[in-house]
């Protein structure tokens, strides 16, 4: 479990985290949503360590990131796995290189069950026969794809995820959505997706947590996010006419 | 005061650069690349440019040198310590500074702007170790071979114009560049290779490392990675000199 209590952060004096606590449990897929400027992004940044926070504590199954060297961080990180919402994928290595590049800093393997390692988790995410195509000769869905074998190939317990359909059509957006969360439940990692993408909040959000300028304004599921009377939450999730129609519609068939 | 933060900003990614790399078998494969890209794909330009500045520093000396109480062998003599004190190490450096540091400055800032610098950090993987700790092991070990080279080919440029053009006889040249040698002048620019070399690879990655933004700012962190390394490298020289030969 990943427990956050009271995070704080500012960029030269203007906090953009006022106090966030949350938790994060196994196997379960955790969103959070907010306007562009709710802290979101330095929320997942904090979690992975890109930024130190003010204060506050983040726990990762008991070990507090505030209490853990720096030998102690770096082997915190070789637990977590982090799709970028750009890919981030090496430009100058092929996909294979880029999949097993994380096993070759880290596990004592040889090459022959690096390979096996990458293949397997290459069809995992369904993509074949692109071991040895550069990230630049793939579509945007096959790099995340990519990027999301990339990130699963040490078997992390923490996965997180920074817009993972932005860029996307429906359709690959619909698949990466449904792999993350197969993904989750089958290795029971901790995954936390940073979205905007109301769809994927509908479908796969069994967490979701709505920040509004630095502050944690609502908690609950993609369930009790149809009916919740939170003022800020309803405009902004339901601020197309298809979504307040579709809400409607469920309130409707509910009652 | 932005300058000295800069500079303190600089020794302290040293200080993240300067440690042990964390997979040795990763370390020397990247390391074989960087002499690659950083060395060898230079060796080329450094032997075009230092046959023809050896040639045109022969034929200057050649022709402002036409008085007969001045010996012939003298063209070689200045050809031979221009070429080993100051346009081997000083200018091939800073030649280097702007083919080297451009390419240093946009590559790394490229992988931070794409979040690939991040993407190695969430990983565990010390990114300033990874990054740049063997591009400084390539120049600082391979640039001396560079240079040593540039003085070598500016000689024989300096040799090959006289002969060519007829301003010298090639006797009075091969005896000028044999005249008054001190191996300490070799060893003298070798010093200053190093220490150039050393900035060569470590200013463009500050620029490359810490750059915010995109694309435009990448390009700006290239150029501004090329006058600042150049500008150090003058500074350098100039008290090196003073220190070594003074």
């Amino acid at each position: 479990m990943i427990e956050v209590t009271d995070l704080y952060k500012e960029f030269k004096g203007i906090p953009v985290l006022k106090g966030v606590s949350t938790t994060f449990e196994k196997g379960v897929t955790n969103m959070i949503i907010g306007q562009s400027g709710s802290g979101k992004t330095v929320f997942l940044k904090c979690l992975v360590g890109l930024h130190i926070p003010d204060s506050g504590i983040i726990c990762f199954d008991g070990r507090k990131h505030t209490e853990l060297t720096i030998k102690e961080h770096r082997l915190l990180r070789q637990e977590i796995g982090m799709v970028f919402q750009g890919g981030a994928l090496y430009d100058s290595l092929t996909v294979e290189e880029n999949i097993m590049f994380p096993l070759k800093m880290f596990a004592d393997q040889s090459f022959s069950e690096m390979l096996d390692r990458v293949n397997f988790v290459l069809k995992r995410v369904n993509l074949e026969d692109v071991n040895n195509k550069f990230p630049a000769e793939l579509s945007g869905g096959m790099q995340k794809r990519v990027s999301i074998a990339r990130a699963i190939v040490m078997n992390p317990k923490y996965l997180f995820c920074d817009e993972p359909n932005s860029g996307l059509d429906p359709n690959t957006a619909t698949v990466i959505d449904n792999l993350i969360k197969e993904i989750t439940e089958e290795y029971q990692i901790i995954t936390v997706i940073n979205s905007h993408d109301m769809n994927s909040v509908m479908e796969i959000g069994e967490k979701i947590i709505f920040l509004k300028d630095g502050v944690k304004e609502w908690e609950g599921s993609n369930k009790e996010i149809f009916i919740t009377e939170n003022e800020a939450v309803v405009n902004f999730v339901y601020s197309s006419n298809l979504f307040r129609k579709v809400r409607e519609a469920y309130l409707k068939e509910t009652k | 005061m932005n300058y000295l933060r800069h500079v303190g900003k600089y020794f302290i990614m040293l200080r993240q650069v300067f440690r042990k790399p964390q997979k040795w078998s990763v370390f020397r494969e990247m390391l074989f690349r960087e002499i690659e890209d950083l060395g060898l794909k230079s060796l080329g330009i450094i032997t075009f440019i230092s046959f023809f500045v050896g040639g045109v520093v022969a034929i200057q000396t050649a022709l402002n040198v036409d008085s007969p109480f001045i010996p012939k062998y003298l063209i070689g003599f200045a050809t031979k310590r221009s070429m080993i004190l100051e346009f081997a190490p000083t200018f091939m450096s800073v030649i280097l500074a702007g083919k080297v540091g451009s390419y240093i400055s946009s590559s790394i800032g490229t992988m931070r702007v794409t979040e690939q610098i991040d993407a190695l950090e969430v990983m565990g993987i010390n990114s300033l170790n990874y990054l740049v700790l063997p591009k400084i092991i390539a120049t600082v070990f391979f640039y001396p071979l560079l240079i040593s080279l540039a003085m070598f080919l500016g000689i024989f440029g300096g040799y090959v114009a006289g002969t060519l053009t007829g301003l010298f006889f090639s006797e009075d040249y091969l005896y000028g560049i044999r005249l008054d040698f001190d191996p300490y002048y070799i060893q003298y620019a070798l010093i200053k290779t190093v220490v150039f070399a050393f900035v060569i690879a470590t200013i463009p990655a500050y620029h490359g490392y810490y750059v915010k933004g995109g694309s435009l700012e990448v390009g700006r962190a290239s150029t501004q990675a090329v006058v600042w390394t150049s500008v150090v490298i003058i500074l350098l020289n100039y008290f090196l000199t003073q220190m070594l030969l003074a």
